[in-house]
């Protein structure tokens, strides 16, 4: 456990054991004031260090291991999930996971990238970067939603699409570009949310929707602070710099006015807490279903484009 | 030391990048031939002795798929506005300056409606020399009008590709003109409005895998690059050199990615006549 406490987490960590430690001999000796004091203090450190964290700790945090992934969430906040698998055209990609499941009243269609724990899961998941197939499998799940009238959820946590040799023969872009085209025009509600990486293209092809969210402690943006390092600045090592240059956190991006709302985690980030997290985002999701639902098909459409038509900024 | 180390013994160094020197004779690239420019100029920049198509700019394009002076550019002043601030080794705002100086653009692209073989067409040239052909929101925003006058035109949409992808200097604002011009084109799609894509040296990134992927019929120069990840990156995840061929125009048609391959010469022939069939 100990290797992943992030750096910033360390002065915390060190009282949380401090007062642990006290605990063991808090009925022998009369330190109850002390440890109490202890953890007004902890409190407070919480609170100055996450509120003023770098564009690059938010990174890490929303890179978290022990952060929940997309089955995590799915296994907590909803019921009756039936996994569905295959784009019924070449294989089962195992970065991207989906299929029916219930939010209390509400049966949905949820679907999201899904990283490995382990070295073993994430060479099974394939650390949650997906081929064309994935992509071609999500298209699939949501057009079965589209069927049967049921609105979509996706959930966004992903390093980038998979750069490799066969993704490439068998068409990433075109996986990419079919998704963008088909989820701006599908007929029934899309609600997205990033709960951990938003990587370009590979983000995006499954995040095209009417209500974009983001947990506080993510990023989205058009390439990661390392590659974007290594490309402009020819060296791996200004993922810092790059992580501020890019502007990529939830407060960022809400500023740009390209996502709708920012989800607040448990203090000190999502891994502190799945089940408050989980609870935190089901009811966001139920409120946003909640209005989504009342609108009408060609009405969705005609918002969607118009919410993606206003991003940008350039002078005439 | 470390067990598991990355072999790098399979990746051999780049390619040198060869340049073309200035002045009347312009060597070819592939096999060396001395050309001289006005020659080369009315074989539409292609090699005479190997067939080679030299990668050239919008204005080229125009000049030779437009009908003579048919071609009315729009939003001609759109620029950049460096919403982010964004520095990285330079200002994002002094690269742009320095480019548009140096090209005489004001962004990696340039649309319009004219005619081609007598048929009025929106059409779209991109431009590799505007910082590598990147999408920004010019590019999204120029892009997206000229579906939208085909759409309200009701004439058929044509793109010229060339681009490394969407542009790292205006981040998240890049990777969403991806889902605007997307939405745009499926909006053109369900009007039943003829697009053709024709993708050139090199079409890749977030434009490949949003526009330029999207054609009713998606037509490619001869041996252009054409993919979603940048060789550089794939040999770097998979350890190995990559296969002669891969990511070109003619390994896209054999996966079944793009319809034609055409020779540049007969690239205003086969657009018209494809647009006979659709319109």
């Amino acid at each position: 456990m100990a290797s992943n406490i992030l750096d910033f987490e360390k002065p915390i960590a060190e009282l949380e054991n401090k007062i642990r430690e006290m605990r063991k001999y808090e009925d022998n000796l009369d330190i109850k004031e002390e440890i109490s004091s202890l953890e007004e203090k902890v409190v407070k450190l919480k609170q100055n260090i996450y509120e003023n964290l770098t564009r690059w700790q938010r990174v890490q945090l929303a890179r978290h291991p022990e952060r929940p992934y997309t089955l995590d969430y799915i296994y907590m906040m909803t019921k009756n999930f039936i996994e569905l698998h295959g784009d019924r055209q070449y294989r089962d990609d195992k970065a991207i996971v989906g299929g029916f499941a219930s939010i209390d009243e509400y049966k949905v269609m949820i679907i999201g990238q899904q990283k490995g724990r382990d070295t073993k899961s994430n060479i099974y998941r394939n650390f949650g970067m997906a081929n064309p197939e994935g992509y071609r499998k999500a298209l699939r799940l949501m057009k079965l939603a589209e069927k049967f009238n049921k609105p979509v959820i996706t959930l966004i946590d992903t390093p980038g699409a998979y750069p490799g040799l066969e993704a490439e023969q068998n068409g990433q872009a075109e996986a990419i570009a079919r998704n963008l085209l088909e989820m701006s025009r599908l007929k029934v509600p899309i609600i997205v949310v990033i709960i951990g990486e938003g990587a370009s293209g590979g983000a995006l092809g499954i995040a095209v929707g009417d209500r974009i969210l983001m947990l506080e402690n993510t990023w989205y943006s058009v390439i990661s602070p390392e590659s974007c390092s290594s490309i402009l600045w020819r060296s791996w090592e200004y993922k810092e710099q790059a992580a501020e240059a890019l502007k990529l956190t939830a407060v960022d991006l809400l500023e740009q006015k390209i996502i709708d709302k920012i989800i607040p985690e448990p203090l000190g980030g999502a891994h502190k807490d799945h089940n408050k997290m989980a609870e935190t985002l089901r009811n966001e999701l139920k409120s946003e279903l909640a209005a989504l639902i009342k609108i009408k098909p060609e009405k969705l459409i005609q918002n969607r484009l118009e919410k993606f038509g206003k991003m940008g900024v350039y002078t005439e | 030391m470390s067990w598991f180390k990355r072999s790098k013994q399979n990746i051999s160094p780049e390619s040198q990048k060869r340049s073309m020197p200035d002045g009347q004779w312009i060597k070819c690239q592939e096999c060396d031939e001395i050309i001289h420019n006005k020659q080369l100029e009315i074989n539409l920049w292609v090699c005479l002795k190997c067939n080679f198509h030299f990668r050239i700019g919008a204005d080229e394009y125009i000049s030779f798929l437009m009908d003579d002076g048919s071609f009315k550019e729009y939003d001609k002043k759109m620029k950049s506005g460096d919403p982010l601030e964004f520095v990285d080794t330079k200002k994002y705002s002094e690269r742009t300056s320095s480019t548009i100086k140096k090209t005489g653009l004001n962004d990696a692209v340039k649309t319009g409606i004219g005619k081609l073989n007598g048929k009025k067409v929106s059409a779209a040239f991109m431009d590799f020399r505007f910082i590598g052909g990147s999408m920004g929101s010019v590019v999204g925003e120029k892009i997206a009008r000229a579906i939208d006058r085909a759409f309200e035109n009701k004439i058929p949409l044509i793109i010229i590709s060339q681009s490394g992808g969407a542009r790292m200097m205006e981040a998240a604002y890049s990777l969403m003109q991806m889902a605007k011009t997307s939405s745009r084109l499926a909006r053109l799609a369900d009007a039943k409005i003829p697009y053709i894509s024709v993708l050139t040296d090199p079409t890749t990134g977030g434009t490949t895998a949003s526009y330029a992927m999207l054609g009713d019929v998606i037509l490619a120069e001869p041996k252009a690059l054409i993919g979603f990840a940048g060789p550089r990156v794939i040999k770097e995840t998979i350890g190995k050199d990559l296969p002669p061929g891969f990511q070109r125009s003619e390994f896209l048609l054999e996966h079944g990615f793009v319809d034609c391959v055409v020779q540049r010469k007969e690239l205003k022939n086969n657009l018209s006549a494809l647009i006979d069939f659709m319109m």
